[in-house]
């Protein structure tokens, strides 16, 4: 096993680096950031055989190019619909391809969704911060945004021919509702405003960076109290501004603050909702929070299925072409 | 003898969270019980708990939903405040070395303004009050210190101040901050400090438990020179 080296040649605005995130220190003002979507950066990692939570470059609609300069190493692209170039062949992501030195390599945005992660076999080296990669975006704390003219090192860098090839991507529909468990701040609004939450449709705005997504839709109005005191603040709590306008906090938000929360999209739901886009409809959904719990188990289950499924590598070139023609009965040794 | 015991709402968060409530505004008793159910669920934690956030008047209980149930944590932390050990959590005192050097503090004139005083009497006010770490929020390592003393208490200014370096303290109303970052903010500058909250010490990253006590100490600038000297070279 030998390095590879990655040459930056042009990455976009929020393409970072990002592993598991480093949960544990929001009591110091510290959220978990980490992958946005992380049901796409675990595919990515499952489809190449990798320990969960390993470091990997988060692209952003900004889009990242790459160079092999040194070695040979296999990648795996999952999330959203991104536009995938490597040497002039293009696919649509949720894809496992080699670098060979000299190879280049681009993901771009696509048809649809905000991030897609991009995984090696192998380890990028990266800086750390409480022993983490995650990239904190507001204080560039962690691994760090990518830039230009740098060189990513991957370490103990592995070609693994059995595993290139097309990945599944999770099935779910990104038109359906977004749970919500309501509150817990519902007594800070206007009667029936939990009710225009869930039943009325609101927009993505392009406000929308690691730390929150501001939403465009019927104004939530405040009942009196424009604050309260600061509490904790999770991924998911919709905090409202004095303006009656809802911003779902995400990866990189602050730990506690002062707006009432309407509402907290339950956990399962976030990786589906931050691959929307500025200016698509979204509706959010209420549910008891026994009823959340019931989903997120039910989640929990399909998706290990799923990431074990993407994890069996499906055998060299030689072994598909001898199991297809098996399989089709026209095998002439 | 132990108090009576504070009525704490609970509020389910999501699929993975439960907020207790003690207060609705910002009062002693309720700060005092979220330090002492902070501690008791740092001490011994619940099946399930990953996170515990104090914040002014309620504590966060963030859980594994694959483990627990919002019902299981309403239970365990009932029993918690049931054992409560209110007595006030003393906090551990630290001493802050503040730089009151003109370039420091462009907002000393006019908190000094503001107040009626001289700049010299801010600063002994700003040294003689005992502060107190509230909770953290809003960037990594803001510690959010109470214990402003009144006179010198000045609301936001109308329009945040970009760039301002990390190390500043700043004032807001009742609260004090050390930044840690370089940012833009509405506070009112006064000082620099030789701290970082942000320790870069692996064995104890942040300098402050919430709960801990605050005094500043006033350096002159060969001192404040000297100590970010020491600071940098480790």
């Amino acid at each position: 096993m030998a390095d590879a080296q990655l040459y930056v040649r042009f990455a976009g605005p929020l393409v970072t680096l990002q592993d598991a995130g480093r949960p544990g220190h929001m009591r110091f003002g510290v959220p978990a950031s980490g992958p946005m979507d992380r049901l796409s950066f675990a595919a990515a990692h499952a489809a190449l055989g990798n320990p969960a939570g390993q470091t990997c470059v988060e692209v952003s609609l900004g889009g990242v190019e790459l160079e092999c300069r040194e070695g040979d190493v296999t990648l795996a692209i999952t999330g959203g619909e991104f536009v995938v170039n490597h040497n002039g062949r293009k696919s649509t992501g949720w894809t496992v391809v080699t670098l060979h030195t000299g190879d280049r390599i681009s993901v771009r945005s696509g048809a649809s969704g905000s991030w897609a992660y991009l995984a090696c076999s192998g380890i990028i080296a990266s800086d750390t911060w409480l022993d983490q990669s995650a990239t904190h975006a507001s204080s560039g704390f962690g691994g760090g945004a990518l830039h230009a003219g740098q060189t990513l090192a991957v370490r103990d860098a592995r070609v693994s021919p059995d595993r290139e090839g097309a990945v599944a991507p999770y099935t779910q529909d990104v038109k359906d509702p977004f749970r919500v468990v309501i509150g817990p701040q519902e007594e800070c609004f206007a009667p029936g405003v939990a009710d225009v939450f869930t039943l009325e449709t609101f927009k993505v705005s392009d406000a929308y960076d690691r730390m929150g997504m501001r939403l465009v839709g019927p104004g939530l109005t405040l009942n009196g109290s424009l604050s309260i005191p600061s509490e904790p603040i999770v991924r998911g709590s919709v905090q409202v501004s004095g303006d009656g306008v809802p911003t779902v906090l995400l990866a990189d938000h602050q730990t506690t603050g002062g707006y009432p929360k309407i509402a907290t999209v339950i956990s399962c739901d976030i990786d589906r909702l931050v691959q929307t886009r500025a200016g698509q409809p979204i509706q959010f959904e209420a549910v008891p929070a026994d009823r959340a719990i019931a989903i997120v188990r039910a989640e929990a289950l399909a998706r290990d299925l799923y990431l074990h499924d993407i994890g069996v590598p499906r055998g060299t070139l030689e072994q598909r072409l001898f199991r297809e023609n098996l399989i089709h009965g026209v095998f002439d040794p | 003898m132990a108090k009576p015991m504070i009525k704490a709402e609970f509020k389910a968060i999501a699929d993975h969270a439960m907020l207790v409530q003690f207060a609705k505004e910002l009062n002693e008793e309720a700060h005092h019980a979220v330090l002492a159910l902070d501690k008791a669920l740092i001490d011994t934690p619940p099946i399930g708990v990953t996170e515990v956030i104090p914040a002014l008047v309620n504590v966060l209980v963030d859980f594994d939903p694959l483990v627990t149930d919002h019902q299981k944590i309403e239970t365990d932390l009932r029993a918690k405040l049931k054992a409560l050990d209110h007595a006030a959590r003393v906090g551990t005192m630290h001493r802050v070395p503040v730089c009151y050097e003109a370039s420091f503090c462009p907002d000393l004139s006019h908190v000094a303004q503001r107040a009626g005083m001289s700049e010299d009497a801010v600063i002994n006010a700003h040294l003689g009050g005992d502060y107190r770490v509230l909770m953290y929020g809003f960037a990594p390592g803001f510690a959010y210190l109470a214990g402003v003393p009144r006179p010198i208490q000045v609301p936001r200014k109308p329009t945040p101040v970009r760039d301002v370096p990390e190390c500043s303290v700043i004032i807001a109303g009742p609260q004090c901050l050390i930044t840690t970052l370089i940012m833009p903010t509405g506070w009112s500058i006064i000082g620099r400090s030789t701290v970082q909250t942000l320790t870069g010490d692996s064995d104890r990253p942040f300098l402050f438990d919430v709960g801990d006590q605050v005094q500043f100490e006033r350096i002159d600038m060969a001192s404040f020179d000297r100590l970010t000297k020491q600071a940098t070279d480790g």
